[in-house]
């Protein structure tokens, strides 16, 4: 656990160091939620109707955003060896860095969303569904986002390829997600939308770090 | 004294893209012995140590680290590999790039003591990314010194070096050696006398 | 292990299957489309648009179909390193990738005279569409990568992690199907297949089904052929660079 919690920690770190730790996602957050009035027109109803859905894609391109270089730097300066020859298996590794991308990116943004949904002009009711489904559902990003990551880990100009892969990956959590919420503004039980949520988040729990350690253990050799 | 590891190799192939790097490589490096990988540039030096230490699949062949004559299971908690690249993160100072790796690989020594053996103490609170190479290899050296696991698979591992630094190294590789450890390491120099050489084509 | 890298045996066997799939798919396909466009009649609501299915549901079965074959070769690529699995997955793809661009092209074009426009986002159609960036992340892999055993690799490993996502996408792809179809779209009422479909239609549809089938393994052995020639050419031109 000490040495989990350590990669953790020091992904945390660097995170803060270099990228600006959650505040670059944040900003990217933002800026595509104000793009959104400016495109489609700032008409209340239409803005209110949408909220939900973009507030859910816009999370997942701000997650989009970091993941090459979740194993990249990792693999560019050797720490990927040293991170396959620890005291835990290379998938506990995946998982810590998953989780640290996650609280980088998905938690803020799913801080941040009720304060953007209201710039939306979102309908009350689905406020606290639009928090609780990203809370629930935004871990899949990292999680799901990692297969992709480790998968062109290696590769010189990555990042266009990995969001290609990943987006189809993404499909059903923004499904889930956007569907509670608009189940819950028009006065719907969200019930089953989270239901099926946190099956895909357990889901992508389990497969993210084994699909993920599978492809690093390609880049390694 | 730490536990006596043998490394033993038998009919290893080596192949990267198109290329066969080497075939039908045998290698037996007993516990307290240093062997020196020697061969000319591109000749697989550097992926027979990435084989040794289980990052790369050897493309025929079988690969065995045992203690006493018995087989590990687990051959990736036996080992330090320090290769080509350091492993340092830039933006993380000296002392806590090694208090990570302590953490992760576990270690036997403390992180302060073991920069402070390589003569980095002064560095220590300083980010990597301010380092020199050769500063870099010091504290990357002494991350595999901290670790202390028995087989040590080292590649180029003066390299960038000045003389306090080559001397810190081999005396500790010497030691490392003397206490029944196993050193398998790429290199175009002598580290200490007696070492067993293992000629890659 | 080099006992299976050398492809003498498929080139053989694949040199002598070659004529008899052309023949079968041409044959197949010809009769099957003559069928379709003059034979049969046309249909009571849509007119000779209804046409379109005889390509247009072929093609959704291949699109399926090709990515399983994907998957069963990239597991017996990953599994038990057999080179030519390798190679039959990396060449399925850009057939597969054609096949499903045909379905949503040819669903498309049946869309605008039958719903009214070119596209609707309609369950089926939707999820097509995720699978054919599935094809396209799959094809985007093998391009990325150099080194082909790498490339193998990763590309088996998303090969087998898309098709263990396919239900969960399909699935969430119904689901918000039946939570966003508003009335306001026109429905086409009989269902694209009707559970009865008259023989006349069901003989003609089959025949091109196969035939596809038969094409896809003749496109299949012609671009596996014309890979392992490539890099029988590309060994021969290292070797003369080594001498």
């Amino acid at each position: 656990m000490s040495a989990f919690l350590a990669l953790v920690r020091r992904d945390l770190l660097l995170s803060f160091r270099i990228g600006g730790g959650p505040f670059l996602g944040l900003a990217f957050f933002l800026t595509v939620t104000a793009m959104l009035p400016l495109g489609v027109g700032a008409k209340l109803n239409l803005l209110g109707e949408a909220a939900a859905g973009f507030l859910w894609v816009a999370a997942a391109l701000a997650s989009l955003l970091s993941l090459d270089r979740l194993f990249q730097a990792d693999a560019e300066d050797g720490s990927l060896d040293q991170l396959a020859l620890g005291a835990l298996p290379l998938e506990f590794a995946v998982l810590a860095k998953a989780i640290a991308h996650w609280l980088t990116t998905g938690l803020p943004l799913t801080l941040a969303a009720p304060v953007l949904a209201l710039m939306l002009n979102m309908p009350e009711a689905g406020y606290a569904t639009l928090t609780l489904s990203l809370l629930i559902g935004s871990p899949v990003f990292s999680l799901a986002g990692a297969i992709g990551a480790a998968l062109t880990a290696g590769l010189r100009r990555g990042g266009l390829l990995l969001s290609l892969l990943v987006l189809p990956l993404f499909v059903p959590v923004v499904v889930f997600g956007a569907g509670a919420v608009s189940a819950a503004i028009n006065g719907f039980e969200p019930g089953a939308a989270f239901l099926f949520l946190g099956a895909v988040s357990l889901f992508s729990l389990v497969l993210g770090p084994v699909a993920g350690a599978a492809a690093l253990r390609i880049h390694l050799s | 004294m730490v536990a006596g590891v043998e490394v033993t190799g038998e009919g290893l192939s080596c192949r990267r893209g198109d290329r066969l790097l080497f075939t039908d490589l045998s290698l037996n490096a007993r516990p307290g012995t240093l062997t020196a990988i020697v061969g000319p540039n591109g000749s697989g030096k550097t992926s027979l140590l990435r084989m040794i230490a289980g990052l790369l699949k050897p493309e025929a062949g079988t690969l065995t680290l045992s203690t006493g004559g018995v087989a590990d299971e687990e051959p990736a908690t036996l080992l330090c590999y320090l290769g080509h690249h350091d492993a340092l993160k830039a933006q993380m100072t000296a002392r806590e790039n090694l208090e990570f790796a302590a953490r992760w690989q576990g270690a036997v020594r403390d992180p302060d003591e073991a920069l402070a053996r390589l003569g980095m103490t002064r560095q220590a609170d300083l980010p990597v990314g301010y380092f020199s190479a050769g500063q870099r290899r010091r504290t990357a050296f002494a991350r595999c010194w901290m670790v202390g696991r028995p087989v040590w698979l080292l590649d180029e591992p003066t390299s960038a070096l000045d003389s306090a630094g080559r001397a810190a190294v081999i005396d500790l590789i010497g030691a490392h050696v003397a206490d029944g450890g196993t050193v398998i390491a790429a290199t175009h120099e002598t580290l200490i006398a007696g070492a067993a050489e293992l000629r890659v084509a | 292990m080099l006992r299976f890298a050398n492809p003498k045996k498929f080139l053989d066997l694949s040199g002598a299957l070659l004529p008899w799939l052309w023949l079968g798919a041409i044959g197949l396909m010809g009769w099957g489309l003559y069928a379709a466009l003059f034979a049969t009649p046309a249909d009571y609501q849509q007119g000779d648009s209804v046409r379109i299915m005889y390509i247009h549901v072929p093609s959704a079965w291949m699109a399926s179909f090709i990515y399983g074959f994907m998957f069963i070769a990239s597991v017996v690529g990953l599994v038990w390193k057999h080179p030519l699995a390798d190679t039959a997955a990396k060449e399925a793809a850009p057939i597969g990738a054609c096949f499903t661009a045909a379905c949503l092209i040819t669903g498309s074009l049946w869309g605008k005279p039958t719903w009214g426009t070119y596209w609707i986002w309609d369950a089926r159609l939707t999820s097509v569409l995720v699978l054919f960036f599935l094809y396209l992340g799959y094809m985007g892999v093998w391009a990325a990568i150099e080194d082909r055993a790498k490339a193998a690799r990763a590309a088996a490993i998303l090969c087998v992690v898309g098709v263990i996502n396919i239900p969960i996408i399909r699935f969430s792809v119904e689901w918000w199907d039946t939570l966003h179809q508003g009335p306001s779209v026109v429905r086409f009422e009989n269902g694209k297949l009707a559970p009865s479909i008259d023989p006349s239609m069901l003989w003609p549809l089959l025949a091109v089904a196969v035939g596809c089938t038969l094409l896809f393994f003749a496109l299949l052995f012609v671009r596996m052929r014309t890979d392992i020639a490539r890099r029988r050419i590309r060994t021969l031109m290292t070797m003369k660079a080594a001498a």
